[in-house]
């Protein structure tokens, strides 16, 4: 008989929430669903009665497309929000919008939103599972999940490998949840930026600190790149982009001054010419396109998983 | 523990493979045109069995050989309390225009074949699809779901449980039949 993988939690708010045995199932299942996106018809019917509303308060391409594919190819009934064409506008709480959402009789929720802590608010109200697309500076566990499987596919293992999160740390939900998930998986996490944007006491966290890039990318094994967030900036934290680029913008000079070939990835979307040079977000050390195509097989396995503890 | 009653083993397990196997042959002849998919987990050592002894018997037989996970279509997701972790599913071929020969090892409800007719589909829509099944119990069905190749039929409550054990995964060939699924 097949083995039973049950998730250990009910909703997925951060990756802070979920053991380590919850990563590998879904890391396992996110293999199946890989074969089945690269099958003539790439859809099972899992989720066929299960309906999820996709709840974006804030603007996104990437995830929002990916989780909307991803519940789609699980054959689930979809409906979209956006904050900005909804009644949001005219002043509805959150609590309201979404009660009303789910009386028309929806299991789950993906949710992002600007302000932190928003998913887990929800939680404490409705029964419907949450899953997390962002909340503010705080978590994107999907987008950190996707990040290590994406490792793990390039390197075997996630475990003893080094990886370094190279930019904004401060404002970036991805790093606090890459941080979380590469070090329950075993691995060496380092941070690399300027000052002003790596938060004190980031190495209770477990993660080293660099300041110089270039010792960075000599000591990692893969370096994860993000982008400067200029729209959560109320002030300025670095004199201009322009010398933000020349400290810590990756540029093919550099990567081939290495003493060893480093893999290469970003979260998107890519500023080309800040934080990665052309060349090297399309060499071939770049996984940046494998890590879109593995969030789609690992949406569908966090949806997959959490929707079947439902009982209809 | 509940000892269960071994129902076939030995020569008499080996014979009915390979009378399986020359029903196969009787029908298939040089198995153009044909697959042959075994469906995760217990089908695969049976259908693994069956190729081998079609090579057996003549060399030259070729046919794409798949093998295909039913996890996903599976019509008990959400009504058990949690998901079942899915197998690998290796099938490099379509079955568009091609005839399938499908095999599991016993036939219970259907809803296994019915799942696995589904996700068939999805490669392709095949000429014609038949069943093997090493067991068939035939007063269990669910489904109108009628294997054409059977190797031995055992008639039994619903209660009852039946295991077929493979030497490469059990250490011995034999098809086993217990009070219930707990024993």
């Amino acid at each position: 008989m097949a083995i039973v993988s049950a998730l250990s939690t009910k909703h997925l708010l951060g990756i802070k929430y979920i053991q380590t045995q919850d990563i590998e199932t879904i890391f396992k299942t996110a293999d199946n669903f890989k074969e089945v996106l690269n099958r003539p018809v790439k859809k099972v019917p899992s989720l066929r009665d299960v309906t999820i509303a996709n709840l974006f308060f804030e603007n996104s391409t990437r995830t929002k497309m990916s989780f909307e594919l991803a519940e789609k190819r699980l054959s689930a009934d979809v409906i979209n929000f956006s904050a900005s064409s909804s009644s949001v506008k005219k002043g509805e709480s959150l609590l309201d919008t979404v009660n009303n959402i789910l009386s028309m009789k929806v299991d789950m929720i993906i949710m992002r939103h600007p302000a932190p802590g928003t998913p887990f608010y929800l939680s404490q109200h409705i029964n419907a599972s949450i899953i997390n697309a962002g909340d503010g500076t705080h978590e994107h566990p999907t987008q950190a999940l996707l990040d290590a499987y994406s490792i793990r596919e390039k390197h075997g293992d996630v475990k003893g490998k080094k990886i370094v999160i190279v930019g904004d740390i401060k404002h970036s939900r991805v790093a606090l949840s890459n941080i979380f998930c590469l070090t329950k998986l075993g691995a060496e996490v380092a941070v690399c930026g300027p000052p002003t944007l790596i938060p004190k006491h980031i190495e209770s966290l477990g993660a080293t600190v660099f300041y110089d890039l270039r010792k960075a990318l000599e000591w990692c094994d893969v370096a994860n790149v993000l982008r400067i967030q200029l729209e959560r900036q109320d002030i300025k934290y670095i004199p201009s982009l322009r010398e933000y680029s020349m400290y810590y913008g990756i540029n093919t000079e550099l990567l081939n001054s290495l003493s060893k070939r480093i893999t290469i990835m970003h979260p998107g979307p890519i500023n080309r010419g800040v934080e990665l040079s052309s060349d090297v977000a399309d060499s071939d050390q770049s996984i940046i396109l494998d890590q879109v195509e593995n969030g789609v097989a690992v949406r569908m396995a966090v949806l997959y998983l959490l929707a079947g503890q439902v009982v209809t | 523990m509940t000892k269960g009653r071994v129902i076939l083993k030995d020569i008499q397990f080996k014979l009915t493979i390979e009378r399986l196997c020359h029903q196969l042959i009787e029908e298939y002849q040089d198995f153009s045109n044909t697959c042959i998919i075994g469906i995760q987990e217990r089908g695969v050592p049976l259908a693994n069995r069956i190729v081998s002894a079609l090579h057996g018997i003549d060399k030259s037989l070729a046919f794409p050989y798949g093998k295909i996970d039913i996890t996903f279509y599976r019509d008990d997701f959400r009504r058990r309390e949690s998901p079942l972790m899915a197998s690998n599913t290796e099938m490099d071929f379509n079955v568009e225009g091609s005839r399938v020969i499908l095999i599991d090892d016993v036939l219970y409800s259907g809803r296994t074949i019915q799942a696995a007719l589904i996700a068939i589909s999805h490669y392709g829509r095949p000429s014609q699809v038949e069943l093997l099944n090493l067991v068939d119990r035939r007063f269990n069905r669910h489904l109108p779901i009628q294997p054409n190749y059977t190797g031995i039929t055992i008639d039994a409550i619903d209660e009852a449980y039946v295991k077929v054990e493979w030497d490469e995964v059990d250490g011995k060939d034999r098809i086993i039949l217990y009070p219930n699924k707990q024993s």
